[in-house]
């Protein structure tokens, strides 16, 4: 095993945006790896049991959407009501049909990986945050936390 | 295709699932056992490749046939 250490911090609680730090993760541990992620802002998001992460066509000029819909009314089209649950469902579908995993499979290998997962205590009680609402297993701790793992790691990513 | 100890269907799996599902079926095998796995992701290819060079397991063989893309680890 390469005895090596792989420190994420997890910043965005999308559904497009919570695959990076859960596959590199869960296949760094796959790797050997010792692997901690450190979830702040919206990342904690990602934390929660029951996973409500949605994607927004919003402010993203590349996603494509159906029926050139992002050509014929850029902005506005990716503005209107509803949109976001449409692309979030189109997006779950698309997914599913090729064979990706969701973020829900990815974050449980994780788990059983013994990926090591921090909560950023101040974001938490920022936003008034359950901890209860969040998985088991969770740490929860400050930047002096990330810093102690992140320290030591081969390779350190901000997602 | 030479013997084989424990086969792994990861066919219709995309990244990382093959790798995870390979790591997993390895680990329950004892050193020496040899994996036959049979994906579709063409990605996998290189990957597998990178998981053995970093895992110390062995890629004794990879192809492709009839649109798979079929490997044999040997657990180290």
């Amino acid at each position: 095993m390469s005895g090596k250490k792989l420190a994420i911090i997890a910043t965005k609680g999308t559904l497009d945006w919570a695959y990076p730090p859960f596959i590199l993760a869960s296949t760094a541990a796959a790797l050997g790896y010792e692997v901690q992620i450190f979830f702040t802002f919206y990342g904690l998001q990602l934390l929660k049991k029951k996973l409500a992460l949605q994607v927004s066509p919003l402010g993203n000029p590349g996603m494509p959407m159906p029926m050139g819909m992002d050509k014929w009314f850029p902005v506005i089209g990716t503005a209107i009501p509803g949109m976001q649950s449409i692309m979030t469902m189109m997006m779950k579908n698309k997914m599913k049909a090729k064979g990706v995993a969701s973020v829900g499979e990815l974050r449980e290998m994780c788990q059983e990986a013994e990926v090591g997962m921090i909560a950023c205590q101040m974001t938490v009680d920022l936003f008034d945050l359950d901890p209860k609402g969040f998985v088991d297993g969770i740490e929860f701790g400050g930047a002096a936390t990330f810093f102690e793992f992140a320290g030591e790691a081969d390779i350190t990513l901000y997602i | 295709m030479a013997d084989f100890d424990q086969e792994l269907d990861a066919t219709g799996l995309n990244c990382p699932l093959p790798i995870l599902r390979a790591k997993k079926a390895l680990g329950g095998m004892t050193a020496g056992q040899v994996l036959h796995i049979i994906a579709t992701d063409p990605g996998s290819v290189k990957d597998f490749e990178a998981f053995a060079k970093q895992t110390g397991n062995e890629l004794m063989e990879s192809k492709e046939e009839g649109g798979k893309f079929l490997f044999l680890i040997k657990k180290s």
